[in-house]
């Protein structure tokens, strides 16, 4: 018989966004009204990175120069999770720690892509023209920067987690997948120790004329979440990035380690996005949430994206459970896909530690305060296009 | 009877399913006749222009065409194709298949017609407003188009859970579908999810697939920048030359790989034919370099350590080796030092063949694909050759079944897989549950 499975807990975590570094610069910079750029891509709404000094995370310069900025962001942010985790010099702990990555991938060269469509226009032999373009103008390392395992690569290389590696894409989706199978791992004794969570580059007019394609890139002005579907709704990508270090009780307690909150659930689902299908999701596995569920003390971390018709299905869903308070991060640090998941559970994360939400500034509509200390987070992911999923983060001791 | 768990007390995980598509052929059969004559599929590329590339050759598979050609599209098929093949075997059923899909697939991404879709509706929209065919086309302009609406077509084919999307839709597979990479060990990882979701006990069933159609001119530019790629374009046929010591590169190559994975509980209770078993799943991460193996080979050796302990397994009961084997000077250097390692002197003994001698590197799918053959290779204990093999490395004293196929008892087989990103996975099968 199998052994009875075991509890999660999150012993690190380490984000990055538009809000700054570190749970302390997001806890305060939650305190204010979200803001985001509307000029350097405009009309498009994006959250921009904030500068940061790679260096402290990434010391060689060489590292660097071989990484596209959404892997920087990833190598950053997954180095701040390993120091929140006390996991940084020891080489045994790093060699069993298990990794696994939700990644996009395919950062372009710009001015490359440019030139090359304009001369195909006129060019004689298109076919030649462009293996001529391409053979003398990419980067031979724009490859290894754009190919998606490669941050779970550049994590190996610069912070020596060398347990196992795996990248899981598929946008949204790929980011609760993730967080889910290391908690599985874990939970059923598969794994001791998962570094779980993924990166994005918001600042990319690929990516921009990918959603856009779609009808899902926001543009001007900004609004919170909820305050977007009278003009279509619409996201605003997001440069962030966020790793949480999972891990056993066992094994945190064998080497002291500090349990910031407990992984309790995490379920996904797919739909095929017909009317109601999303919100039918999010009923059945709040539903499977619901016998572990205090509702004095809970609140929902939604991770709406603003993006229509997905988020008037999460409203509704919302308002059928109106008495739970909500925060929906991308208000604040807008949209990173692959990254958001992790990144609420990582916020998640932080309220618990604080007991409290900080202020409402979603225009939901139906707000309300939170009734005593916060002990529970249930975390919401509904994609852009698909990508359901729901975890339950719960306070420790 | 036998046991339903393994040494360890888990689920034995068994596969009742296998689908193959490579440059060589679809199905099984016609697959295993050309890989054991010998028969390369490597030809001259036809798909698009070569005229500037170092690189003129590819293990394509041209016998589904399609116009405009799509690299993401090809790989849907392929898949397709291979998953057809390994449920109808498996008879569990189209439309309902009862487990998660886990599938390797390279990142999706827009491709060059994507592109320059999008930059003939700018350059529409510029002549309309008077303002010229043939300026200068920047994201910008490409923006404008994607803003029109006509292109949401696109948004759902280029999102890189497209694919898996579409399959899970089309086979009806259950939970959410997983698209993964491990970059060259895509394919094996896939496989060990599977593995690992019904040793959990979440499942019962897994279908896992590798697929990868992605010779096209930017992608196979990408390899040959990185001087990963063969050139020696003239014959085709004879470009790929795992451990010869002229080797010089692999050969990008496309193809599918599927696998139905079940419990043996689950196997037996319905009466399934037991085509072998995954005894044993190791990884190990390698933090030296992004396209290169740390000079002392430690994750090498303890991938395939971990895998063979995973099994219950000792090194002396591996019978049979399924290398990654691409052809790089540096892989099959470093695979010999792995293997030197962790069989002693048993190394020179145990026959390691190349797959990718004959077919190519199917990347994504390679991990799916190999596993497959290894499983024909229990099946009809009957080893596959590593063609090409004229000029040996003395560096590299193995038994690579140099050329011709032959048979041989093997009960218990190892096939490795080695990333770029240094993604290291190896599976250790056997024919029949212990």
């Amino acid at each position: 018989m199998a052994e009875a499975p075991r509890h999660v807990l999150i012993t690190g975590i380490g984000i990055v966004s538009c809000l700054g570094e570190g749970p302390d610069a997001h806890w305060q910079q939650l305190m204010h009204a979200p803001r985001a750029d509307v000029s350097r891509f405009a009309p498009y709404v994006v959250h921009l990175l904030p500068a940061i000094e790679f260096d402290k995370q990434i010391p060689k310069k060489g590292d660097q120069r071989q990484m596209e900025l959404w892997q920087r962001i990833g190598t950053y942010a997954a180095g701040l999770a390993l120091d929140s985790a006390q996991a940084k010099g020891d080489p045994a702990l790093l060699g069993r720690i298990d990794l696994l990555v939700a990644a996009g991938g395919g950062e372009r060269d710009y001015a490359v892509d440019s030139a090359i469509l304009t001369g195909l226009q006129t060019a004689e032999n298109p076919g030649a023209f462009l293996n001529e373009r391409l053979m003398s103008d990419l980067r031979p390392t724009l490859f290894l920067g754009q190919l998606s395992n490669l941050l779970a690569g550049n994590i190996t290389i610069v912070h020596s987690v060398t347990g196992s590696s795996r990248t899981f894409m598929g946008e949204e989706a790929a980011g609760v997948d993730a967080v889910r199978i290391a908690a599985a791992r874990i939970a059923s004794r598969q794994s001791e120790i998962v570094l779980v969570g993924g990166a994005h580059n918001g600042e990319r007019p690929d990516l921009l004329l990918l959603y856009e394609s779609g009808g899902y890139a926001l543009k001007e002005p900004f609004a919170p979440v909820f305050a977007r579907a009278e003009r279509g709704g619409g996201m605003a990508l997001a440069s962030l990035g966020a790793f949480i270090m999972l891990e056993s009780p066992e094994h945190a307690g064998a080497r002291g380690a500090q349990a910031l909150a407990r992984l309790s659930h995490i379920l996904s689902r797919r739909t095929r996005r017909h009317p109601g299908d999303v919100t039918a999701a999010l009923e059945r596995m709040w539903a499977e949430l619901t016998p572990s569920l205090d509702s004095a003390h809970c609140a929902i971390v939604s991770g709406a994206t603003g993006a229509e018709p997905a988020t008037a299905e999460e409203r509704a869903f919302l308002a059928a459970h109106a008495g739970i308070p909500v925060r929906a991060t991308g208000t604040h640090i807008g949209h990173g896909v692959e990254a958001q998941f992790p990144m609420n559970v990582a916020l998640a994360t932080l309220a618990l530690q604080h007991g409290e939400l900080y202020p409402p500034a979603d225009a939901l509509g139906h707000d309300v305060a939170p009734g005593g200390t916060l002990r529970q987070a249930v975390v919401t992911s509904v994609g852009h296009w698909r990508g359901e999923g729901m975890a339950l983060v719960e306070a420790v001791a | 009877m036998t046991s339903t768990q393994d040494k360890a007390g888990r689920p034995i995980v068994v596969v009742t399913g296998m689908g193959i598509v490579t440059s060589l052929g679809a199905g099984k059969a016609d697959n295993w006749a050309k890989l054991t004559a010998g028969q390369s599929g490597i030809k001259t590329i036809t798909r698009f222009p070569t005229e500037g590339l170092k690189t003129t050759i590819a293990g394509a598979v041209d016998f589904l065409p399609l116009e405009p050609f799509c690299s993401t599209e090809l790989g849907e098929r392929l898949a397709e194709l291979a998953i057809d093949e390994a449920i109808a075997q498996a008879g569990v059923g189209r439309g309902t298949f009862p487990g998660p899909l886990f599938l390797a697939v390279a990142p999706v991404e827009f491709e060059w017609h994507h592109r320059e879709a999008f930059a003939a509706a700018a350059a529409a929209a510029a002549t309309a407003a008077g303002a010229g065919a043939n300026g200068a086309v920047d994201y910008d302009a490409l923006l404008r188009a994607a803003a029109s609406g006509r292109f949401r077509a696109l948004h759902e084919r280029c999102v890189v859970g497209s694919v898996a999307e579409n399959l899970s839709e089309r086979f009806g597979t259950q939970g959410s579908p997983i698209s993964l990479s491990t970059a060259c060990a895509s394919g094996t990882t896939a496989i060990q999810l599977g593995v690992e979701a019904i040793r959990r006990g979440e499942t019962e069933a897994a279908l896992c697939v590798g697929t990868d159609a992605s010779v096209n001119p930017e992608a196979l530019i990408r390899f040959s920048l990185l001087s990963a790629l063969s050139t020696q374009n003239d014959p085709p046929q004879a470009a790929a030359k795992p451990f010869s010591k002229n080797r010089d590169g692999f050969v990008m190559a496309e193809g599918a790989g599927a696998l139905v994975l079940e419990s043996l509980a689950a196997a037996q209770a319905r009466g399934a034919k037991i085509l072998g078993v995954i005894e044993g799943c190791g990884e190990m991460a390698d933090s030296f370099h992004r396209t290169r193996s740390s000079p002392d080979g430690k994750p090498i050796i303890g991938c395939m350590r971990n895998a063979i302990e995973d099994a219950g397994r000792h090194p002396d009961e591996i019978d049979y080796i399924n290398p990654h084997g691409t052809g790089t000077p540096e892989n099959d250097k470093m695979e010999h030092v792995g293997a030197a390692a962790v069989f002693g002197e048993r190394a020179k003994e145990v026959p390691i063949s190349s797959n990718k001698s004959m077919i190519g590197h199917t990347l994504s799918a390679a991990g799916a694909v190999e596993a497959i053959f290894t499983l024909l290779t229990l099946e009809h204990q009957r080893l596959p050759p590593t063609i090409n093999y004229v000029v040996p490395d003395p560096a590299i004293p193995l038994d690579v079944v140099p050329n011709v196929a032959r048979d041989a008892r093997v009960r218990c087989a190892l096939s490795n897989s080695f990333g770029f990103g240094g993604q290291n996975v190896s599976l250790v099968m056997s024919r029949e549950p212990a």
